[in-house]
């Protein structure tokens, strides 16, 4: 009888936020589906040893979510509307099965993404509730990752709930139409996510780090329900930007520039992998930013030092990058690259064609560019300058300490 | 579900052609939804600098002249629709003319159930 206690516990890690997003496409409302989630196990934890594992462990758990959450409402005989509908849907008190079929589970979990992605719902409660509904994150855990407090965090989801009641937003896949435009709200979301954890990495909290491995997650599952290109590049890109973590940072946690990384410490595993869903993802009709940025770092994986590196590709890909989105930052990376091509003069005159434009004249890596080709130029009294104006628009600690170790090498 | 859709936009922004053009194209979409039942009524507004302002404060009445608030973006009209959710109210309000200039805002409607059908309405209607 102990015996099934654990695989309960496995079953749990694998289907709860899966039955949760059944559950809330039945019950219509995401707070019944949780606690209906949290019926639906305790169930499972008296039953199952009695009867045994189900045959499919989901279904029973969404039947019995559902039953118990009528049973409760009829209880509380809040005989309101939504109970009368949903009585009238469920039929008698019995556990239903047989519209549990496995392509409706997994439209659920897609309705589940896309609608805690709505842009309906501000950039920061879409991240809080992907986090909490779709990975299973508790509002603590959330919180943290962020910097936040779990008060906070707990307020943004309540406000995205009751946006979502309040407003109708539909808990539906995308019309086809739509999809493009909602999709690029999904991935955004994730990015975010992966950023948040991978530019945190050098922080001590390994939240944090776990964060990222939460995006790339989430891209598979996405992946797995929608074989759409950009979910292909966007997760490319992620295991390519991952596979460096180890060697980003020094053992006294400074930042270590591409250049001089240990390539040794890549992780080859995820660079291949990487590599084969870019090269995938570049056959599709249309080519989207995710994919063009993943292809960019699929060659740097691919070189074995920064002089061997195929900076040719490197700024044509950039180019193709610019025409789908044109943005300061992309033209200053681009401007980096034709450095690395054409040399550092060169190089140079593009930044300052950039900063001559105001575009980026508060952006600190525009500055941190400048300062490193004056810099490798000899031109050691503007690199100082660049430096120090890199330094002082710089919040964060290793780029700062980064920035200052090279001003103290030039003066 | 009722959404009242507000259109904000800068009012020079239009030329006279534009402007004829974009109440011929609503007029069309109103009927389009009208057939389709998602119609309740729709209406542009008179530029704000007819606008006229009112306030009482400490049951003294303030008139003035103008919007109540100064801002480069005025309300210039307003849809109400009844749709099934959010998103086919975004849809209808991407496909409105003054999207493409201005901006759509989409605001649920709050209903309250003692209000009156407006006889007025009412009769219009009948005397059609």
């Amino acid at each position: 009888m102990q015996e099934i206690r654990p695989t309960i516990e496995s079953v749990y890690r694998t289907e709860s936020r899966r039955v949760f997003a059944t559950l809330v496409r039945l019950l219509g409302d995401f707070d019944l589906a949780e606690d209906a989630l949290h019926e639906a196990f305790t169930a499972a934890v008296e039953k199952w040893p009695e009867q045994g594992l189900p045959d499919n462990p989901r279904a029973w758990l969404v039947s019995a979510g559902r039953f118990k959450a009528i049973d409760a409402i009829r209880k509380k005989e809040r005989l309101n509307e939504l109970a009368t509908d949903l009585a009238e849907e469920a039929g008698p008190a019995e556990y239903e099965m047989e519209d549990l079929d496995e392509a409706k589970f997994g439209d659920d979990d897609l309705r589940l993404i896309f609608t805690c992605c709505h842009p309906a719902l501000a950039l920061n409660t879409q991240v809080a509730m992907t986090l909490r509904e779709v990975c299973g994150l508790t509002t603590e855990e959330v919180a943290s990752a962020f910097l936040t407090s779990p008060p906070t965090v707990a307020q943004r989801i309540v406000r995205g709930k009751a946006k979502i009641r309040d407003v109708k937003i539909p808990y539906e896949i995308p019309s086809k139409a739509d999809l493009p435009e909602r999709l690029d709200s999904v991935l955004s979301v994730i990015y975010l996510v992966f950023n948040e954890g991978y530019s945190a990495s050098f922080g001590d909290s390994l939240t944090r780090a776990d964060l990222s491995c939460e995006a790339i997650r989430l891209a598979r599952l996405l992946l797995d329900l929608l074989p759409d290109s950009e979910v292909m590049g966007l997760l490319a890109l992620m295991l390519l930007h991952d596979s460096r973590r180890e060697a980003r940072v020094d053992s006294k946690g400074d930042l270590v520039l591409l250049e001089d990384q240990d390539r040794s410490l890549w992780d080859r595993e995820q660079i291949r992998e990487g590599m084969e869903l870019v090269e995938r993802a570049m056959t599709a009709d249309t080519v989207g930013i995710y994919t063009m940025q993943a292809a960019i770092s699929a060659t740097h994986a691919a070189a074995a030092s920064t002089e061997t590196t195929d900076w040719g590709r490197i700024v044509a890909l950039y180019d193709l990058l610019l025409t789908a989105s044109l943005s300061p930052v992309i033209e200053l990376n681009r401007a980096v690259a034709v450095a690395m091509r054409d040399g550092p003069e060169i190089g140079l005159d593009r930044v300052d064609e950039i900063l001559g434009r105001g575009d980026l004249t508060g952006y600190h890596l525009a500055h941190a560019a400048r300062a490193d080709l004056c810099r490798r130029l000899g031109r050691a009294d503007e690199a100082i300058s660049a430096y120090e104006k890199a330094i002082a628009l710089t919040n964060q600690g290793p780029e700062r300490r980064f920035l200052q170790k090279r001003l103290e090498e030039l003066s | 579900m009722k959404y009242m859709l507000l259109i904000y936009g800068d009012e020079k922004a239009w030329t006279v052609e534009e402007r004829e053009q974009c109440m011929e194209d609503s007029t069309q979409i109103c009927h389009q939804l009208n057939e389709q039942g998602k119609y309740l009524g729709s209406s542009p507004l008179q530029p704000v600098s007819m606008a006229t302002s009112v306030r009482v404060r400490g049951g003294k009445r303030m008139v003035t002249d103008g919007p109540f608030a100064e801002t480069t973006e005025q309300l210039g009209g307003y849809y109400i629709i009844d749709v099934d959710n959010l998103d086919e109210a975004i849809e209808i309000a991407s496909r409105i003319p003054p999207a493409k200039k201005g901006t759509v805002e989409i605001r649920p409607i709050h209903e309250l159930e003692d209000l009156p059908i407006a006889s007025s309405a009412i009769s219009v209607q009948e005397s059609r």
